[in-house]
């Protein structure tokens, strides 16, 4: 008995994580894909109503524009992320003496909660206050700036603090690629005469395929769970004009008492994040399993 | 390795042309850039609110003042309590503390025992616990709000602990499965013949390799845990909130004169615990970020 104990030990010690999951995850996802098909609003009822909270939701103006915005922040997050990201990685490269301290303040910001870099930004760009006072301090007495306050512009507040806690980031991932590819290649290009633009969209930055599929999925994923930034920095307004995913699932969930609801826009989160994220892991796994 | 990069390019590289000119500009242009809101922060906490008003938000403060400090600290309003962040900070750290050491210690021994002592279908229950690290939290937080009430732990310090720990596995399990997969299995066979057990080889053999991977795994969950706000707001709700809540409490409150000033300093003692360990550990950090390099 003891003997058999001792060779179960190892999956003994790991049931308890597993079973977390099993229940905590899966558990719990099932749970609310299962809610999502019924008339549940403040309390949850189990009786399946087909897909009645998805019509729902498909008739509602507030999560078209949720999706609507989910679309814009993602496109812009991302590209701009990615560009700043590359682009200051390609900088740093270039032998910088105080390269480690650069790379220390380009990535501070991601040390920093979402809400504590929505509150600075709020605070920037306080349509009163912030840069649109600074400009005009500048002599610019006419310059308007309240994207904050704008329902048609507030979005792109989201992306401008969004991009500035990120890019350093994309920049470390970026660097790292860099770093790792062979020297010999580059080497023998200079030798070949290429120029330095040349090496880096030529040879450089194509091989880093990996790297950038990578740095898509981690921001794509960080897009589709904004929720911290959007309910600091406009709390979804003004109105709903800044709502998304997220926090469109929450005020449904704990403040309308529409749980069905809630767990209909839920599901198609979840949805969305396996439809990006299951093709990666599978062929990251797959990779790591030839080596 | 880097130094050598592009020695093939000889001393060009090194002189001043204009080209390293125009790459120094650029890269200061973005220091500037990067640092600006923290330094605007950093000045408005120290400013009174009648400079803030009359001045503009990039000059440093003519009159020097802690007392928003002092506010945001003790006596700010968080919601109808005016006790200030001090009660909330304490949270964060109570809910912090237990959940980064019980999560880190399970991603050890998920690792180790993953890398070490394979079984049939390990693949499998390795992929089911990645998954978990994906999944937007919102298709969660229903049924963990019904299960933390049920248990009674809606509000408490001990109910985000759990949840914390629970979805913190399935990283902590990833980097430490990484790293173990770099340490030689003939360690371990040595170790076996030698006829130390299961928990001897990990005690005395595994966890003294580990110091590496679990600064980097305690520095991601503290930086992860001490910055949650979802999982904060979800279920606190009149109950033990985390300062990242309180924050947005104080910085989103609709009543009285908006103090600028108590905003900012509510929000650097909010954000200073992560950006201290990031100053003197930042090495750690970036590697979590970037071998991880799966997270959002």
């Amino acid at each position: 008995m003891f003997r058999w104990l001792q060779s179960q030990l190892p999956k003994i010690v790991l049931a308890p994580s597993f079973a977390a999951v099993i229940v905590f995850v899966y558990g719990f996802i099932g749970w609310t894909a299962y809610v999502s098909f019924t008339r549940s609003k403040l309390l949850p009822r189990y009786q399946f109503e087909g897909l009645l909270q998805y019509r729902k939701l498909w008739q509602m103006d507030r999560w078209y524009v949720a999706l609507d915005n989910l679309l814009v922040f993602s496109v812009l997050f991302i590209l701009f992320c990615m560009v700043l990201g590359l682009l200051l990685a390609v900088l740093l490269d270039q032998r910088i003496r105080v390269e480690g301290a650069l790379r220390t303040i380009y990535l501070y910001p991601m040390a920093l909660s979402f809400i504590v870099t929505g509150t600075a930004w709020k605070w920037l760009l306080n349509p009163g206050l912030g840069v649109q006072k600074v400009v005009r301090g500048f002599g610019f007495e006419n310059f308007e700036f309240d994207w904050l306050v704008d329902p048609e512009m507030a979005i792109y507040t989201i992306v401008i603090a969004g991009v500035w806690q990120s890019s350093g980031f994309v920049m470390a991932m970026f660097l790292a690629g860099l770093r790792s590819i062979d020297d010999e290649i580059i080497k023998a290009a200079y030798i070949d005469g290429a120029s330095l633009p040349r090496i880096y969209f030529g040879i450089i930055i194509p091989s880093m395929r990996p790297v950038f599929l990578s740095a898509f999925i981690v921001l794509a994923h960080l897009a589709i769970k904004s929720f911290d930034l959007i309910i600091v920095l406009t709390r979804g307004g003004p109105g709903y004009a800044t709502d998304m995913p997220a926090t469109f699932m929450y005020a449904m969930a704990f403040s309308r008492g529409r749980i069905g609801l809630a767990a209909a826009s839920a599901t198609i989160m979840m949805v969305t994040v396996i439809a990006i994220v299951v093709p990666y892991l599978y062929s990251e796994l797959r990779n790591k399993g030839n080596d | 390795m880097t130094e050598s990069r592009f020695s093939a390019a000889g001393a060009a590289g090194t002189r001043m042309t204009f080209g390293r000119w125009l790459l120094f500009a650029v890269l200061g242009l973005f220091v500037l850039v990067y640092l600006m809101p923290l330094y605007v922060m950093v000045g408005t906490s120290l400013k009174d609110l009648e400079e803030i008003r009359s001045g503009s938000m990039l000059s440093w403060p003519e009159t020097l003042t802690i007392a928003p400090w002092i506010k945001a600290w003790g006596s700010a309003c968080v919601g109808i309590q005016c006790e200030g962040l001090k009660g909330y900070f304490w949270i964060s750290v109570q809910i912090t503390v237990p959940a980064v050491a019980i999560s880190t210690l399970l991603g050890a021994v998920n690792g180790y025992v993953l890398t070490k002592w394979r079984f049939r279908f390990d693949n499998i229950i390795f992929a089911l616990m990645l998954f978990g690290c994906f999944i937007p939290f919102q298709v969660v937080l229903l049924p963990m709000a019904r299960l933390l009430g049920m248990l009674g732990l809606s509000g408490t310090i001990s109910g985000l602990v759990l949840v914390h720990i629970v979805y913190g596995i399935g990283f902590t399990t990833l980097f430490f499965r990484n790293f173990y997969i770099g340490v030689p299995n003939e360690l371990v066979k040595a170790a076996t013949i030698d006829g130390a057990g299961f928990l001897t080889i990990f005690i005395r053999i595994m966890l003294p390799l580990s110091i590496p991977i679990i600064v980097v795994t305690v520095i991601w969950q503290f930086t992860q845990i001490w910055n949650d706000f979802l999982f904060g707001v979800s279920f606190s709700a009149g109950g033990a909130q985390p300062i990242t809540v309180a924050l947005n409490n104080i910085v989103n409150s609709s009543t009285g004169v908006k103090e600028y000033n108590l905003d900012m300093a509510s929000a650097i003692i909010a954000g200073l615990p992560t950006l201290i360990v990031y100053v003197f550990a930042g090495r750690y950090f970036v590697r979590g970020l970037t071998s991880g390099s799966v997270k959002g």
